[in-house]
């Protein structure tokens, strides 16, 4: 019953959190979509860091250690480090400039205006839309099992279950009902100001819980007085599989480098850039990224190997899903005031990502969809800003009541599809960024490269689901690699790296032969106040 | 100093293919395995890198140009 005690005070701070964001609106929809571009260095890097690190961050990371090793840290967190931060300072810091300038609210806006094209907008906004779900539905299912896993044993005559990791725990569709409900309240009220604070909170949250785990865990494994004693108890009994990259494939490490570019096309993330109160408000987040990611990661990824020891007590024995070995050892290692604390800092994780989520798709269906079709400019700014807030706010509830009932349908293959979201929005990275550094990028090149991403993204991913159904489980959609042959030797390569080269090597070569852009368009985006310039 | 700092991004993703360590489980400090160990080194470098970037490299230019409007939403 703690842990639940623990999760519901928690919820209830996120709410007040949003209702009093909610208090402090100026009533415009700048406000409520982009917060009126206020957010200083600190609550932009809270916010962006939160929005960047889902579940996956904490128990992802552990549950990938304890399957493949400490290589994970280089495949996904120490390249998203630079690359995540290049993101920031490459493409963020320009998009804020000419979003603010030009009044943008989404990636959609930019592109049709950068591109002379309405019809940009019907190719994206659909591929951006499909992109996001699995990642909101990931989200969805993964607070309510962790809301039952943590609960288990709370309520055994009401919930009875035959599994005893979960029997009494609180059913998953009610945790996930209750996450949706929570997210929605301060997305609802608090606007994109709601959601900054509360991610700030919930990024400092999940980082300071992290670490006091990792104490706690390693007290109890290690058995030894200190801390370092422990450390080094755990770190020499670490098996030399797991504290090496032997069972790696080096082609897959390396090709793997493209998928945290996947961040400069994340509409979430654009929404969020664009509250940045200066362009000096991105040195703070550019600059502290790669070391957060380190807080939060090395410590989860160590956790992870040492569940591979011979430390771990032998009962009760661990879970089959990897993804689970964080919650446990928490479960069996702690006591229930620091399950509940860790079980706040997960949901936390979750809800960092689901709240931006949730706002941009709302976002996006208002501006891209209604606002774009149907302006209305016959109504007055104070009247079209009301408008905006109640379709957004309508959309935002429908996409929350769509993406909790599909998720109540459990789809087996979901959180494989995590990586081919990340690949498909990193196939769209040669387009935002030759949309802002190429002033050669023609309308023509724009449509060859996102469809030359989209067409070779379904390519691999039907020949993945094929390898799926053959196999009768989701499994290869998740390992699925682009083998290549040279010299007599075969290279595994993520798919990522080819669908990520079609469609750069697209948009290249008709932009090259297809007519060059307006002069008038060319000045707006490449003018002197806009083109890069260094001190 | 901007084509240095660029120079040093490369350089990061660079070593980040650090074969070197591939197979070498060697404990750092007694607890923490070299392939992590070097990798965390990466993050903090990284760090160092963009605040270098962030001196030498800022894009001045769009610091207070944009007037704040919503002129053309």
């Amino acid at each position: 019953m703690t842990p639940l005690i623990i999760i519901c005070c928690y919820l209830a701070l996120l709410l007040a959190l949003g209702l009093f964001a909610g208090r402090l609106s100026r009533g415009t929809g700048s406000d409520y979509l982009v917060a009126s571009h206020s957010i200083g260095p600190f609550l932009l890097l809270m916010s962006l860091f939160g929005t960047t690190m889902t579940a996956f961050a904490l128990v992802g990371s552990t549950g990938e250690a304890f399957k493949e090793g400490i290589g994970v840290y280089g495949m996904l967190a120490s390249s998203s480090g630079i690359l995540h931060s290049l993101c920031f300072f490459v493409l963020g810091v320009r998009l804020w400039s000419l979003g603010k300038r030009y009044g943008y609210r989404t990636q959609v806006q930019y592109f049709r205006d950068r591109l002379d094209s309405s019809g940009i907008g019907l190719v994206l906004f659909p591929i951006l839309v499909v992109l996001v779900i699995p990642y909101l539905m990931i989200g969805v299912i993964s607070s309510g099992a962790v809301i039952q896993a943590m609960t288990a044993g709370a309520f055994p005559e009401l919930f009875p279950s035959d599994n005893r990791a979960i029997a009494g725990g609180v059913p998953s569709p009610i945790g996930s009902a209750a996450i949706c409900g929570v997210v929605l309240s301060y997305v609802f009220y608090g606007g994109m100001r709601g959601t900054a604070w509360a991610n700030a909170l919930q990024t400092l949250v999940f980082m300071v819980l992290g670490l006091v785990t990792f104490n706690v865990i390693a007290h109890k494994l290690g058995g030894e007085e200190t801390l370092l004693e422990n450390l080094r108890v755990l770190g020499e009994a670490i098996p030399e599989d797991k504290a090496t990259r032997s069972d790696m494939s080096l082609s897959k490490f390396t090709t793997y480098l493209l998928v945290p570019l996947s961040v400069g096309m994340f509409p979430h993330l654009f929404q969020h850039w664009l509250t940045a109160k200066s362009a000096s408000s991105f040195k703070l987040p550019v600059v502290c990224h790669p070391v957060f990611i380190m807080i939060v990661w090395v410590p989860c990824v160590l956790i992870g190997v040492w569940a591979t020891t011979d430390l771990v007590p032998p009962a009760p024995p661990l879970p089959d899903n990897p993804n689970t070995i964080l919650p446990f050892l928490v479960k069996t290692l702690t006591n229930p005031v620091l399950g509940g604390f860790l079980a706040a800092g997960i949901l936390a994780a979750i809800m960092s990502s689901l709240d931006s989520q949730f706002l941009c798709l709302g976002t996006m269906f208002t501006t891209d969809i209604v606002g774009h079709y149907a302006p209305r400019p016959e109504l007055s700014q104070e009247e079209r800003d009301r408008r905006d807030i109640r379709l957004a706010r309508s959309f935002i509830i429908g996409i929350v009541v769509v993406t909790y009932l599909l998720s109540l349908l459990k789809p087996p293959s979901v959180f494989a599809l995590g990586v081919w979201c990340f690949s498909g929005f990193s196939a769209l990275f040669p387009l935002v960024l030759a949309a802002l550094y190429w002033r050669g990028l023609t309308k023509a090149g724009a449509y060859a490269g996102v469809l030359a991403a989209a067409g070779a993204w379904a390519w691999f991913f039907s020949d993945a689901v094929g390898r799926a159904v053959e196999a009768g489980n989701p499994g290869p959609i998740r390992t699925y690699t682009v083998d290549v042959t040279l010299g007599g030797v075969t290279y595994a390569t993520m798919p990522v790296l080819w669908v990520f080269l079609a469609s750069a090597i697209a948009l290249v070569a008709v932009s090259l032969v297809t007519p060059r852009p307006k002069e008038d368009t060319l000045a707006k985006f490449f003018g002197d106040s806009i083109s890069p310039q260094s001190r | 100093m901007q084509k240095v700092v660029w120079g040093l991004v490369v350089l990061l993703l660079i070593v980040h293919q650090d074969v070197w360590f591939w197979r070498d489980d060697t404990l750092v400090f007694g607890f923490v395995p070299v392939g992590l160990f070097f990798h965390a080194s990466i993050s903090v470098a990284a760090s160092v890198a963009w605040f270098l970037a962030t001196r030498h490299c800022w894009p001045a230019s769009l610091e207070g140009e944009a007037p704040g409007g919503e002129a053309a939403a």
